[in-house]
């Protein structure tokens, strides 16, 4: 390659970093990947940013684990977290049973974090089904589901493995359905309407209750424990920027259940920005005026998105390179030694996307270098399996025919052995790029940006417009890198071997 | 100028080689010739230390060949193998040019050496801009041998290096071969399975059964007194099998 060109991309990768790179200071905001939290965190990012302290809103990162994870870290600074999936399923181990408010505050204490008073409603889970649908079985509470073993259940990917969740559930109420499948919270309303499937989790706040005409179930068990939202924050903000929590407690009891659906409602179904629908909420509840707006248009909003995609792809890609170019020679000059790295390689290939990035958070908090470790992972074993292949496949009479010669090694490297692999090596990293475009979407759940956001952003307010936004973009840029390579291929790989 | 002493050599416990000595004057065209599975290969590639014997050493121009010195060594000793073993990723010019490119020659040296040796194995100049698929057997062959005498070496070391040719192209170059070797001057040590080959090259051949010596001399030698009912069975079928084409030795 060029050392012009390498030039100009080490250039413009420094340049993408450091417009990437956070400012120190402010308040940061997280948020969940559901529209409720998004709400919360953008009613408490208007509310400091109008008493003028500076605060960035991490919207939509990947999960409860993440969100805990990244507040530990100190890589956000508060998050709208539910009493219960504090009890159940953060703090489970550590309270012992014990399920008192202040026990809750001495746990969240240990770990360096505080937590408001209740801002109002109670999101609990419940289960849910069409109400024609329920009304036609007679089925009314959760004891009912016993009597129809046949009923499909879908549940949300996070309800499908908290201990507060289906597991719990199933044992509490004895509930014979075996098979209930995993998927995304916002499909399975769809999955309800098309019929594919009778039961799901649902939010008691969700908007959709009413828009689908759906009946929740009665707990009459009483399984589920209360989920209050409240806001989470690192103990240290008290004395780091004392205006915070003032202003953040003139949230505490202020949205009720009826509030919050309505809220929810605004976003979902009439597709109000959220930013807009919190300032409305400010301004009715507490009579805060709106502040200047943010204004975003969309092909800035492309421009940037495309600067983070092609960043997240360029940096792990790159890396991935150099790192598995050499091992594939390795692999290819020790055999025994290959299989073992070519093995953890693909072992890493099956980490599952989300879980990586949590693992990573403690190491490197959030944003684009997790997205792109992650990304770097993956891209590894298609460019190191497709080298050691490559090296491998030469004839040895050829290599036996370079020796003959006197060329060294080294050159016996860069002058026979690395053109004749060029080609299934090129391929292999064509097939990392491709990949890695693809990938580099899930950057969105990590806060790195990317297309990945107005893919997650579109699912979650079903806007098929929002998710084209961001899947034709990448789905494009696939293509193009596809077609460069097919360039980088003429340019890099010897004319001999394209006869 | 190359000397075998003793060299044993087995792989995963069959033996291959059994205690050869063998050795080569300077000038002096040395045919080994054996079945397949006869040692052949393996003896050759000894000489230039592709392959280190398990017991036993060998010497080129007083300096013992092992790993640490084959490097240098095989600058100073030209290979040519049965399919040419060209790169296909180069041009026939780059393929000749590679060695003395690597070792710091200029073009011009480069090009100036590469004319004589054309004009030497009878390469029509447009073949150097091609590459090795789109070249002939024999031309690929021409071009292979260039490559080995680019640095001028003492000794060429030839791996049947006619063997997957046509029989009309075999014949010609053949001739050009031989007259190439006397023109020269070379120390020779060819690996062939046909014994009209190794009569029509060699000064002395050695006819190698199962890893030993079975006899070396002049063809003549081979021809009327056999060393063993082996020796006599191995010319008797090569005569016989095309009787006519073994030429008398020169």
């Amino acid at each position: 390659m060029s050392y012009g060109a390498l030039l100009l991309l080490s250039l413009w990768l420094g340049y993408a970093l450091a417009a990437g790179a956070k400012n120190a200071s402010g308040v940061t905001v997280g948020s969940k990947p559901f529209t409720e939290s998004v709400i919360l965190g953008e009613i408490a990012t208007e509310l400091l940013r109008g008493r003028a302290i500076e605060v960035r809103h991490k919207s939509q990162l990947g999960g409860t684990r993440l969100l805990w994870q990244a507040l530990l870290a100190g890589e956000i600074d508060l998050y709208p977290e539910y009493t219960g999936t504090l009890l159940e399923e953060i703090l489970g181990n550590r309270l012992k049973g014990r399920r008192e408010v202040s026990a809750l505050r001495e746990a969240l204490a240990e770990q360096g974090l505080g937590m408001s008073e209740p801002l109002g409603f109670n999101n609990t889970y419940a289960l849910g089904m069409l109400a024609a649908r329920a009304d036609l079985l007679r089925i009314a509470t959760l004891s009912d589901l016993r009597n129809h073993p046949s009923l499909k259940f879908g549940f949300s990917n996070e309800f499908m493995a908290r201990a507060d969740g289906w597991p719990g559930l199933k044992r509490a109420y004895g509930l014979p359905q075996q098979s209930a499948v995993g998927l995304d919270h916002d499909l399975a309303y769809r999955g309800l309407t098309s019929g594919t499937l009778d039961v799901t989790d649902l939010y008691t706040t969700d908007a959709e209750i009413r828009y689908y005409s759906l009946r929740v179930l009665r707990d009459d068990r009483g399984y589920f424990p209360d989920y209050r939202a409240v806001f989470l924050y690192r103990a240290d903000l008290e004395q780091r920027l004392p205006a915070v929590l003032p202003v953040l407690r003139r949230l505490e009891g202020q949205v009720t259940e009826e509030t919050m659906i309505a809220l929810n409602s605004a976003v979902k179904l009439d597709k109000v920005p959220e930013s807009q629908v919190a300032t409305g909420f400010l301004n009715q509840r507490l009579g805060i005026p709106p502040a200047e707006p943010r204004l975003a248009s969309v092909s800035a909003d492309l421009g940037r998105r495309t600067v983070e995609h092609l960043t997240l792809v360029a940096i792990s890609l790159t890396g991935a390179i150099l790192v598995a170019v050499p091992l594939g020679i390795l692999c290819a000059r020790k055999p025994r030694l290959g299989r073992w790295v070519l093995g953890g390689a693909g072992i890493l290939q099956t980490i599952p996307s989300l879980a990586l990035l949590v693992f990573m958070i403690p190491l490197l908090g959030i944003g684009e270098w997790p997205a792109i470790v992650a990304l770097f992972l993956y891209s590894l074993l298609p460019i190191l399996r497709n080298t050691c292949t490559g090296l491998r496949d030469i004839p040895r009479s050829l290599l036996e025919s370079a020796d003959a010669l006197g060329l060294p090694r080294f050159d016996r490297l860069r002058w026979v052995e690395l053109p004749l692999a060029s080609r299934t090596i090129l391929a292999g990293i064509k097939t990392a790029a491709v990949i890695d475009v693809g990938m580099a979407t899930l950057g969105a759940l990590i806060g790195a940006g990317g297309y990945g956001q107005p893919i997650l952003t579109g699912i979650r307010l079903d806007d098929t417009g929002l998710i084209l936004q961001g899947a034709v973009p990448a789905a494009l840029l696939a293509l193009g890198i596809e077609g460069l390579f097919e360039l980088a291929e003429r340019w890099l790989v010897p004319k001999g071997l394209r006869l | 100028m190359l000397k075998l002493s003793r060299i044993t050599k087995s792989y995963a416990g069959v033996i291959v080689l059994r205690d050869i000595d063998l050795s080569i004057p300077r000038g002096r065209v040395m045919v080994v010739i054996g079945a397949s599975g006869s040692g052949k290969s393996t003896l050759i590639r000894m000489a230039n230390g592709l392959i280190l014997p398990d017991r036993g050493t060998v010497e080129f121009m007083g300096e013992q060949v092992t790993a640490a010195t084959a490097l240098a060594l095989r600058r100073r000793m030209g290979y040519l193998i049965q399919e040419g073993g060209l790169f296909p990723h180069l041009t026939a010019h780059d393929n000749v040019a590679l060695m003395p490119s690597r070792l710091g020659w200029s073009l011009d040296r480069i090009d100036t050496r590469l004319f004589e040796l054309l004009d030497l194995v009878r390469l029509p100049k447009a073949a150097l801009a091609r590459y090795p698929s789109q070249l002939s057997g024999g031309e690929r062959q021409r071009v292979a041998l260039i490559r080995a005498l680019m640095l001028d070496p003492e000794l060429l070391l030839l791996d049947e290096p006619l063997g997957a040719l046509d029989p009309l192209i075999r014949y010609e170059l053949q001739a050009d071969l031989k007259a190439l070797f006397a023109s020269l001057g070379k120390t020779v040590l060819m690996v062939t399975h046909d014994l009209g080959e190794a009569g029509f090259f060699a000064d002395e051949i050695v006819l190698l059964h199962q890893g030993a010596i079975a006899q070396q001399g002049p063809m003549a030698a081979l021809l009327e007194a056999p060393a063993s009912p082996y020796v006599a069975r191995f010319v008797r079928a090569q005569r016989g099998l095309a009787g006519s084409l073994v030429r008398p030795p020169p």
